[in-house]
């Protein structure tokens, strides 16, 4: 079992539902949640609603969090500061691609690693070439 | 001091409500100066944002300070969507710490939360002044009303500084070249355009000023 969940933050629900699909698909077990588009179903974020999720998540466990782009990030370190204190330590933001972060991140966490390797995974992706994959 | 020169939940809450017509009235203008360099709907988010922040009237209005900011905050981080979201929600968060649970705020009090606030959305956005963002309204805005106050200035003296400073640094952002956001990836193309979010930010410090010029309701 892996304890270490993912965050998928996203202006679009549409583009954080493929993501969690592709990366679930890749690494069955893992827990992985989207906090994405406005409060009125179109684009954008709402950052209460990702607190919450990310909440939600960081009582059971480690919370790597991946986001698309701007506002995403903006909105996911707004959140932060709104988690409870207690559980803020267990949520990290991974500074990463969003595809390739969420799936590198997915793969370790499903062998059980700790939230420190899953974002680690995350961020490395950042650097892969498509063509090297 | 003066009852007048406090600024207590009630009058705070009329500023909230003038932020509220104000932006309502000029949200064509913001969207239209967002079309250009953004992502053309800055009018509409804070609009639905801040009529989301009325309907809370009668949850916020009786409030101190402290809480209504709070309550303005944690409205927009959830209703606004788009950038001005996470930087204005933060913006006021920070003033609602700062202002903590005291009753009402003299002229220093509401300077230290404009400074809390503006440190708040420098370190969101990761903007400096001279980056074509809602900073380059605050900065001028902050130091105005940091000097109007060590000058002796009240509440309403204060604000007027603040309002006049936002807008002149609101204008100065047309020939700046974004570097945050969506415009920055329109290099040089930003250029020519004033930024709306420096816009908005002047539009509700007016709004504020506005009110702390009127006679105080009884």
């Amino acid at each position: 079992m892996s304890a270490v969940a993912l965050l998928v933050v996203s202006h679009s629900r549409t583009l954080a539902e493929g993501v969690r699909e592709l990366a679930a698909q890749m690494a069955p077990g893992v827990r992985i949640a989207t906090a994405a588009g406005a409060v009125d179903g179109g684009l954008g974020v709402d950052v209460v609603r990702i607190a919450a999720t990310m909440e939600e998540l960081a009582e059971a466990g480690g919370v790597c969090v991946l986001a698309d782009i701007g506002s995403s990030v903006m909105g996911t370190d707004a959140a932060l500061e709104l988690v409870r204190e207690d559980l803020r330590a267990r949520v990290r933001f991974a500074d990463a691609p969003l595809v390739e972060g969420a799936i590198a991140a997915a793969v370790i966490a499903s062998t059980g690693a700790g939230l420190d390797a899953v974002v680690a995974a995350a961020e490395e992706a950042r650097g892969a070439r498509k063509r090297s994959l | 001091m003066d009852t007048a020169e406090r600024l207590d939940g009630a009058r705070l809450w009329r500023m909230v409500e003038r932020m509220a017509a104000r932006v309502a009235e000029r949200r064509a203008e913001l969207t239209e100066l967002d079309q250009p360099i953004g992502d053309g709907d800055h009018g509409i988010n804070l609009h639905r944002g801040f009529q989301a922040v009325l309907a809370k009237r009668e949850a916020l209005s009786g409030q101190a300070p402290g809480a209504i900011l709070k309550g303005v905050a944690m409205t927009l981080l959830s209703t606004v969507g788009g950038a001005s979201g996470p930087l204005y929600g933060t913006f006021f968060l920070r003033m609602a710490a700062a202002a903590g649970d005291a009753p009402s705020l003299d002229a220093a009090g509401l300077v230290r939360a404009f400074e809390a606030g503006l440190a708040g959305v420098k370190e969101r956005g990761k903007a400096e002044p001279g980056d074509k963002t809602m900073v380059d309204a605050w900065t001028p805005a902050v130091a105005a009303m940091r000097e109007r106050l060590a000058a002796g200035g009240g509440l309403a003296e204060v604000l007027a500084a603040g309002a006049a400073a936002a807008e002149a640094g609101a204008q100065a952002t047309r020939p700046m070249v974004a570097r945050r956001g969506r415009a920055s990836y329109l290099g040089e193309r930003s250029a020519g355009h004033q930024d709306p979010g420096a816009t908005s930010s002047a539009i509700i410090l007016r709004a504020m000023s506005e009110v702390a010029a009127e006679a105080p309701a009884s």
